[in-house]
């Protein structure tokens, strides 16, 4: 039997575990599939998970350039949350977070997921207001939020130095269903759900060419040969202009670099995620006990997944001005990954001037939390070939038209959301 | 990433701010609403050679136009704002 359980943990214990099979099969490309999903991250490998699950649509095939899980899922800071100002991001990330609390029953696999809140500080009034505002507002649209005061976060996380002398914590807003999970875990265990329904996922296998023909997708040339199928969905973060590029037509994404960065495995010492108010700082435990930290953007385009030093030192600056004690700490590693930057911060779950051709794209540093929600609404998007009222305003068009979703209200600039 | 500074010399990047694509150029105003949501939203984005504008500001402050990798972050060619380039990208 293939699924995981504490039981057959326990068994394959007594058996010296010789009876783990991989997780996913690797099967050699068919010449055609029912749909193609490109990009073999989180949110592809959760498009072909829903469309297989709800959809009935097991004639899949995934296609990923390298191994699975090894860009922006691999490179995030774990965090999942919905708290978010706006109806449109509100109701989708909502939704995302409540597949995230069933995810490990529905794919049979360990997540981690870990609902240890989400704490955003805030430093004055003008903060407090707009927290309060974005608080009021999840409530209306039935998310849980929690203002504390000062007393409150100092109780709830007693490292952060709310009597900075230049930053004093005036309270936060927390979001209680808020956390973390294991980000490897999520490729994983889409994996290994959408294999046992039948998805084929073909790793090492880059596409070079969209085949268009009478402005309908047909298939896609890959490093390993062409491979057809009349719906082909872009999952593919970072890289989304270059492939619409292959198919023809351009989108309004910025590629920009985010950097995240780990600390040398300590004990427990911070159990929730707290972020910082007076400069773009956040931070959580890893399991493994790595304070894991991240940023803002690098501020120009870039495909290096290199950081540059101006961020990092930002990072590290703002952190030990919200909790004096990582002062004391050690850095381990950091990464970058290439965000799809979006001109209004929100993402892209639509159709394209192709016809049949579908995207999930512009997550801007906000993907991994709505892993399981672009699936899903991706999915519905590409069987039923419209989308669901949850990603219905996440259209490429909706500049043109004027109708943004600019959660931060900074304007068409991509850089600076 | 160091941009050499027609004023200043090579300077490190904390000075500067990125000011976006200067190869797109401004519609009419009796363009049409197509025209500027091509101008204001969508980006070419190419995994390569570019050319973009980057104000010196925390230096002399001028404008610059600066051919940079997008990969690699290699410079290749620096201008006043008003003048053009010169090398073709190597």
């Amino acid at each position: 039997m293939a699924g995981y359980s504490g039981l057959r943990v326990f068994s394959e214990g007594l058996r010296g575990n010789s009876g783990w099979r991989p997780a996913w099969r690797k099967p050699e490309p068919k010449p055609s599939y029912d749909v193609i999903v490109v990009g073999g991250g989180g949110h592809g490998l959760a498009t072909a998970f829903y469309l297989a699950e709800i959809h009935g649509i097991t004639n899949v095939a995934v296609i990923e350039k390298g191994p699975i899980g090894l860009g922006n899922t691999g490179r995030n800071t774990t965090i999942v949350r919905s708290n978010y100002l706006l109806p449109d991001n509100n109701n989708f990330y909502e939704h995302s977070l409540k597949l995230w609390e069933g995810l490990e029953q529905s794919l049979n696999y360990n997540v981690m997921m870990s609902q240890r809140g989400v704490l955003n500080l805030f430093h004055n009034d003008a903060q407090r207001n707009a927290a309060i505002r974005r608080g009021n507002s999840m409530r209306l649209n039935g998310v849980d939020s929690d203002l504390l005061d000062r007393d409150g976060v100092k109780a709830m996380c007693p490292l952060v130095d709310v009597d900075n002398g230049r930053f004093p914590v005036m309270g936060g807003l927390l979001q209680r269903r808020g956390g973390t999970a294991r980000h490897d875990a999520v490729a994983w265990g889409f994996a290994h759900a959408a294999d046992a329904r039948g998805v084929d996922i073909i790793e090492q296998c880059e596409v070079t060419g969209m085949i268009v023909e009478g402005g309908a997708i047909q298939g896609v040339r890959t490093t390993r040969g062409e491979i057809r199928a009349p719906k082909v969905g872009l999952a593919v973060a970072g890289s989304t202009s270059l492939l619409t590029e292959m198919a023809g037509f351009r989108v309004p994404i910025e590629s920009h670099l985010l950097q995240a960065f780990v600390s040398e495995g300590l004990k427990p010492l911070i159990d929730c995620v707290v972020t910082f108010g007076a400069g773009h700082f956040y931070i959580s435990q890893s399991d493994k006990g790595g304070l894991v930290f991240g940023g803002g953007l690098d501020g120009y385009p870039n495909y290096g997944q290199r950081g540059t030093l101006r961020e990092a030192e930002h990072v590290y600056a703002a952190g030990v001005s919200m909790i004096p004690a990582l002062g004391r700490l050690r850095g381990l590693r950091s990464w970058a990954g290439i965000m799809d930057m979006s001109p209004d911060g929100s993402p892209f779950i639509c159709r394209t001037p192709v016809r049949g051709l579908y995207m999930t794209a512009g997550w801007c540093y906000g993907g991994f939390k709505a892993t399981p929600g672009s699936g899903w609404c991706h999915a519905w998007t590409i069987a039923k070939d419209e989308p669901h009222r949850l990603n219905a305003a996440f259209t490429l068009d909706r500049f043109r038209d004027g109708r943004l979703i600019d959660e931060r209200g900074n304007g068409p600039f991509h850089w600076m959301h | 990433m160091l941009i050499p500074c027609p004023h200043c010399g090579p300077r490190d990047e904390v000075e500067f701010t990125y000011r976006g694509d200067a190869t797109v150029m401004r519609p009419g105003p009796e363009d049409g609403i197509e025209a500027w949501d091509d101008y204001l939203h969508v980006r070419r984005n190419p995994r390569g050679w570019t050319v973009e504008w980057w104000l010196h500001s925390a230096g002399c402050r001028a404008v610059l136009k600066v051919r940079r990798h997008t990969v690699s972050n290699a410079i290749d060619g620096v201008a006043l704002a008003g003048q053009p380039l010169e090398a073709d990208p190597v």
